[in-house]
């Protein structure tokens, strides 16, 4: 197997969070964009382990996993608060702070 | 027990046995992953884009038990899939917010983000090729759980404690900030 089957593999998921988040209004959808994202840079992570022979790649991408499991808790939570405040969960309607 | 080399060939991650299976389950796999991960960005439907993410997490366990990383596979499908799904899909339930309102708006930010998306494909794509055009993954066999485990509690025990650290304060943050006054 090349390393470069599971770089672009990794490219191609990355690049489809990205608009994801940008595109997506739906507060989950952005979200659920963002898991993409971390699940892009996982692979690339495990496949530089496999490539180096070492264990690091792996228990970091553990790590990763884990962070990602407290930002979507996390981020789950604002999106509730803001259903509950706004009755919409529309990120482009969210300008309070706009100058 | 003494490992000849006729008995290492066809065991290895890499032996020549293993590497066309391993590609075809390579394609597969990535196939429906790009398209399922299409789908997520694209549909209309919340809760499909979240059964979409089911199939693209799976995938990637799937990635990495072909990259010899069982146990990092197994740690995706237990906290992804069980978890974190769950969470989309309580969240789904919980702000049955209306969708699909303003198109103009929404039909200028996809071309923009579309193109954000292409041209960061593009460049990253050139850099990878140029990078490690043909560089092979020749692992003899997979990581062991027991390797992990030896790594995570000898090189990285501060980040780990670190980590669990940062899950309490999500959970704590996570009950104060969604609670009812």
């Amino acid at each position: 197997m090349l390393l470069n089957q599971f770089l672009l593999l990794a490219v191609v998921l990355f690049c489809l969070g990205v608009y994801g988040v940008l595109a997506r209004r739906n507060g989950v959808m952005v979200l659920m964009s963002i898991e993409l994202i971390l699940n892009a840079v996982n692979i690339n992570l495990v496949a530089f382990a496999a490539i180096e022979g070492s264990i690091g790649g792996e228990v970091f991408a553990l790590f990763v996993i884990a962070v990602a499991a407290a930002e979507v808790g996390i981020g789950l939570a604002l999106v509730l608060l803001l259903y509950r405040n706004t009755r919409s969960i529309d990120f482009s309607e969210v300008d309070a702070m706009k100058g | 027990m003494i490992a000849g080399p006729l008995t290492v060939v066809g065991t290895g991650l890499a032996s020549a046995s293993y590497a066309v299976p391993a590609n075809i389950a390579f394609a597969v796999i990535a196939a429906v992953m790009v398209y399922s991960a299409f789908r997520v960005v694209t549909t209309e439907n919340v809760v499909h884009a979240a059964l979409y993410l089911v199939l693209v997490l799976a995938g990637v366990a799937a990635n990495f038990i072909l990259l010899g990383a069982e146990f990092v596979g197994v740690t995706q499908v237990l906290v992804y899939i069980g978890a974190v799904i769950v969470l989309f899909l309580f969240g789904i339930m919980l702000t049955r917010a209306q969708m699909g309102a303003d198109e103009s708006v929404a039909k200028e930010r996809r071309a923009m983000a579309a193109l954000v998306g292409v041209i960061l494909a593009g460049v990253m794509t050139f850099a990878l090729i140029d990078s490690f055009e043909d560089v092979e993954i020749n692992r003899l066999e997979p990581s062991t759980t027991a390797e992990i485990s030896d790594s995570i509690f000898r090189n990285y025990i501060v980040p780990f404690e670190a980590v669990s650290v940062l899950l309490l304060a999500a959970l704590i943050g996570a009950i104060v900030i969604a609670r009812k006054e």
